[in-house]
This record gives structure tokens, sequence and C-alpha cells, in this order.
């Protein structure tokens, strides 16, 4: 499932709530292959953009081009069969269903065939489930699932359950993957682990990936390209390393060093 | 014990009854979390549409049947359409009080029409259906309604285990937002629900017109006993609406039978305070599992 085409271009996009403006005229784009983190200070609009790009929200004005195509205005069941997955910050699963049914559900929506079909369980219908298996086997060998694959996705705890919803993303074969705030709230040894499989995903399968996160060091050492958001305006693009040097980064996310240094000498 | 069996007959077929006529209701509130307090209106909906075809039109009773399914279709279909889809997003309670708002306009429009009076259809079931076992009669109308809706739950069981729309509404049900990141229609769900609950009603409406009559009040009464019922199983459970709709429908008919006829309303509506008090959700509801 390696290399699929995977062209995102932001055109102009603007996002606002009433009187609020949660995202102002950004621009970007990711090539296939890329993993690309935007990152930004609390309510610089991250989550917006992202749920713009999947159609969870409609974008105010601007345009978003995925492989050619505009999907600005698209419906989020369109946007799933174009080959753009996601997770979300608060994981949504369903807590009722064990792992595997999770993803299952994912295939399901790729399926072609009827009811009545499905109620004879024709060979065509077999064949198809038969595939869908297979794929579904390859993602939970990768994310190390197979002693959880049958449990109930509501008792397992918080970091596999993150881990069931990238599996779960993957079920649908994604082109692009959308992942919102991937390491929140997991220990250590969870955050390793999702490293080492994004980082798998990324150079195995090349799979192409814009993920929001709040974690820096993590951001810095496995993205090719960071994208600075800051009250919803684009702050800064670049490499990681040009990143963590840039005047106006450190600014947003320390404030003006100036102010720093006089608050505190005022407050001692 | 003669006495004993023909009320467990009539029980079970008045219960599979109410367990039909709460199918569409849970099925509303599975995909949508709504209560539906116009699903009175949509059994007599149903009811009022096969008299027209049967008695009026003088249709072939099977074809009638047939074209008042597919009408009670198209109606959920359309009052999804038009009323419940603008609010899609809102608090529910506004959509819950729209539904109140439904049930006093579809009440209001039937007694318009049809007029507050008892009427009935021809008699068209054949007298080979009723079953005669020794001193216990059936009458042929319950072993229609039996068997009906019988092949009914049988269908719907298939439907949502197996169907991949009948899938997808489960999962709405389950997590809105994951079902939409999955490609989920959510909308075209919402629309499915409404229609299939409405098929239903219909066809429990009618089966409630050939048992007791059609009249207005008579039916959309039923509808308030679908909340005993759902309460009873679980308002989130197929099987439970069924279950649910039959336990009430014996109290019902062994309160009447060896304690008093004038009981036999009150029953169901104390049985629902016991239920809430020792099982609020219900024998058969989904217990929300949390782990933080």
């Amino acid at each position: 499932m390696a290399g699929r085409q995977a062209e995102l271009e932001v055109k102009g996009l603007s996002l606002s709530f009433g009187g609020i403006q949660a995202v102002k005229d950004v621009s970007l784009s990711v090539r296939t292959g890329e993993l690309v983190a935007v990152i930004g200070p609390n309510g610089a609009g991250k989550t917006s953009l992202l749920n713009c790009i999947t159609g969870f929200y409609k974008a105010t004005s601007g345009d978003i081009i995925f492989n050619g195509k505009s999907i600005v205005n698209m419906h989020t069941h369109r946007l799933t069969s174009l080959g753009i997955g996601r997770t979300f910050q608060n994981i949504e699963l369903f807590p009722g269903m064990t792992v595997l049914q999770n993803m299952l559900l994912a295939r399901h929506t790729r399926s072609g065939y009827s009811f009545g079909l499905a109620c004879l369980y024709a060979p065509a219908v077999k064949r198809e489930e038969v595939r869908h298996h297979e794929i579904l086997e390859e993602i939970i060998d990768f994310l190390e699932m197979q002693s959880i694959r049958k449990e109930l996705v509501g008792s397992l705890p918080y970091g596999l359950r993150k881990r069931v919803e990238l599996g779960r993303a993957l079920a649908s074969e994604p082109s692009l993957l959308v992942l919102d705030e991937p390491f929140a709230g997991m220990t250590l040894e969870e955050k390793e682990d999702m490293v080492r499989f994004l980082l798998e995903l990324h150079d195995g399968w090349g799979q192409t990936m814009i993920l929001v996160e709040h974690d820096m060091s993590i951001v810095m050492s496995i993205s090719q390209r960071v994208i600075v958001l800051n009250f919803g305006e684009k702050l800064a693009e670049g490499m990681p390393d040009e990143i963590q040097d840039h005047p106006e980064v450190i600014k947003a996310y320390l404030g003006d060093t100036m102010d720093l240094g006089l608050g505190s000498a005022g407050g001692s | 014990m003669e006495f004993f069996l023909q009320l467990l007959i009539n029980g079970l077929s008045i219960g599979l009854l109410y367990g039909l006529s709460a199918l569409g209701f849970v099925m509303i509130f599975k995909a949508s979390s709504v209560l539906n307090f116009a699903h009175g209106q949509l059994l007599a909906i149903g009811a009022f549409f096969f008299l027209v075809l049967v008695s009026w039109l003088k249709i072939p009773v099977v074809l009638a049947f047939l074209v008042t399914l597919a009408g009670s279709f198209v109606l959920g279909f359309v009052v999804e359409r038009i009323f419940l889809r603008p609010l899609i997003g809102e608090s529910l309670i506004f959509v819950i009080m729209l539904t109140v708002g439904l049930s006093s306009m579809f009440k209001g429009l039937l007694l318009f029409f049809f007029g507050g009076n008892l009427q009935t259809y021809p008699d068209f079931l054949p007298l080979g259906l009723a079953l005669q076992m020794g001193t216990i009669y059936v009458p042929p109308v319950y072993v229609a309604s039996s068997l009906m809706g019988g092949a009914f739950l049988l269908l719907f069981g298939l439907f949502f285990k197996y169907s991949p729309q009948g899938i997808f509404m489960r999962s709405v049900a389950d997590n809105q937002t994951a079902a939409m990141s999955l490609g989920v229609h959510v909308k075209k769900v919402f629309a499915l629900s409404w229609a299939i609950a409405a098929m239903v009603a219909g066809m429990s409406g009618i089966v409630l017109g050939i048992i007791n009559g059609v009249n207005v009040h008579e039916i959309s009464s039923i509808g308030l006993k679908v909340f005993p019922v759902v309460i009873l199983g679980g308002l989130d459970s197929i099987g439970g609406a069924i279950i649910g709709g039959i336990i009430i429908g014996l109290l019902e008919t062994f309160t009447s039978g060896y304690i008093s006829p004038s009981l036999r309303d009150v029953i169901p509506y104390i049985v629902l305070v016991v239920i809430l008090l020792i099982k609020p959700y219900g024998l058969f509801g989904l217990v929300e599992i949390e782990r933080v």
C-alpha cells in the first residue's frame, strides 16, 4: 500500500465561527511521501485546519486541492473514498466493539456488495472479505496488536486505544493520513512506540502524513517540514532546525524576551 | 389451565405487536439519540393510509399492504428531510420538542380528514389462518400478526448484522464522529433510519387497525405504550424491544384475566417505574463503559 499519490494544496484558507477567525488565509502544501508537522500555541487553529482538510468543518473561503481535485466543499464520506484518513485528538472509537470490528468498519465503507449478496454469502463477497482480513492482519502485525485484536476497545488503556485508532485509519488505506495529536497524553514508552510506527510508515510504506503535535522534541526529530501557526495565521514554514531558531517562532511560544525579562524582574 | 393458555397466547401475540411497534422507535433512537414522540402518529398514518386504499379505493389487500409500506417509507424520508435535517447539530431537546410538535400536527391532520370515529377494515383475513387447539382458539389476525412480526424481526436482524447500511447505522449510533471519519454518510443513515422506522410503524399500524379498528386516539395511545416497552427492554436494543413488548403484552393480558380488566392499561406504567428504579438501562440496554 506504499507510495500512493497524495498531493495536497491548501490555498488562502480561512475559517471563522461567528466573530472568531480560527484560520486566516493559510496556504500550505504536502507532497507525496512527505511527513509534515503543524505546530503552534494553544488556539492557533491547528485542529481547525485539519478539520477543514478532512471535511469536518467547511472553510469560509479559500480552496483545498487534493490530487488535482477541489475538495473544499466535499462531504467527509467522499473524502474518505478519495483517500483521506484521520485520527482524532480525543480518540473516537466504537467502544462496544472489538479492535478487529473497529478496523473492519473502515473496510466496509469501501466494499461494494449489496445486502442480498451479503445474505447469500456469495463467492464475490467471500473473496472480498478474505482480502479485507488480509489487509487488516498486516496492519495488526505492524502495530503489534495481535494480543488485543478480540478485546473490546472500551476496556483498553489509553495508549493502546490511540494505537487502535491509528490502525483503523490505516485500514481504509488512505493516501493521505491526517493525525491530530497522535502523542497527546501518552507515557514516554507509548510515545516511543508511536514514533517507531510513524517512522516505519513513512520510511517503509511511503505513507504521506500531516500531523498536529505539541511535543516539540518529537516533531523536530520525525518531520521533514514544519509549519507554524499562531492566532490562525501561518507564521513560518521550514525544515525542523530552521524553525527551532526562527525568531518569530520563539517569540510566539515564549512571548517577547524583553517583556519576559521585565516581567520576572518586576515580580521578584 | 385452558384459561391460562388462552391468555398466554393472546399475550404473546399482542406483545409481539407491541415489540414490532417499538422497533421503529428504537431504530431512530439508536441512530440519532432522538426520542420520537410522533411515533404513535406514524402508526396511525399507516393504518389510515391502508384504510383509504382498501375501503375507499378498493385496491386488493396485498397490493394495498405493499403500497402502504412504500408510502410510509417515503413519508419517513420526507419528514426527516423537511423537519429534522435542519436541526442536525442543534441541541437534542429541540429535536425532541419538534417531534412533540409533529405528533400534534399529524394527529390534527388525521382528525381533520378522517374524524374521531372508529372505522374498520373489511374482513379480508382467511378464516383458515385461525388455529384451533383443543378448546384454545387463536383468531386469524393474531396468527397473521405473529407471522408477520417474526418475519420482519428476522429480516431486521439480518439487515443490522450483515448489510453495509445496517452496519453503518450501528456505527453512527455508537460514535458519530468516528463513523464520519471512516466515510459513513451520516445524513443518509439518519434519513434511512426514519424511513425504515416509519415503514415498520405503518405496518404495525395496519395490524393494530385490524385488531382494534382504526381510530386516531386509540392508535396514538399505543404509541405511548412504546415507552414502557423500550425502557423495559433497553432503549437501544432491538432484541430488547421485542422481549420488552412480549413482557408488557403478557402482563396486560394476565392482569386483565386474573385481576381486573381496568388495571390492564395501568400495569405497563407501574412496570416502567419499577424498572427505572432498579435497572435504569433496561434489561438489555447498553451500559456505557468508560475508562479514563
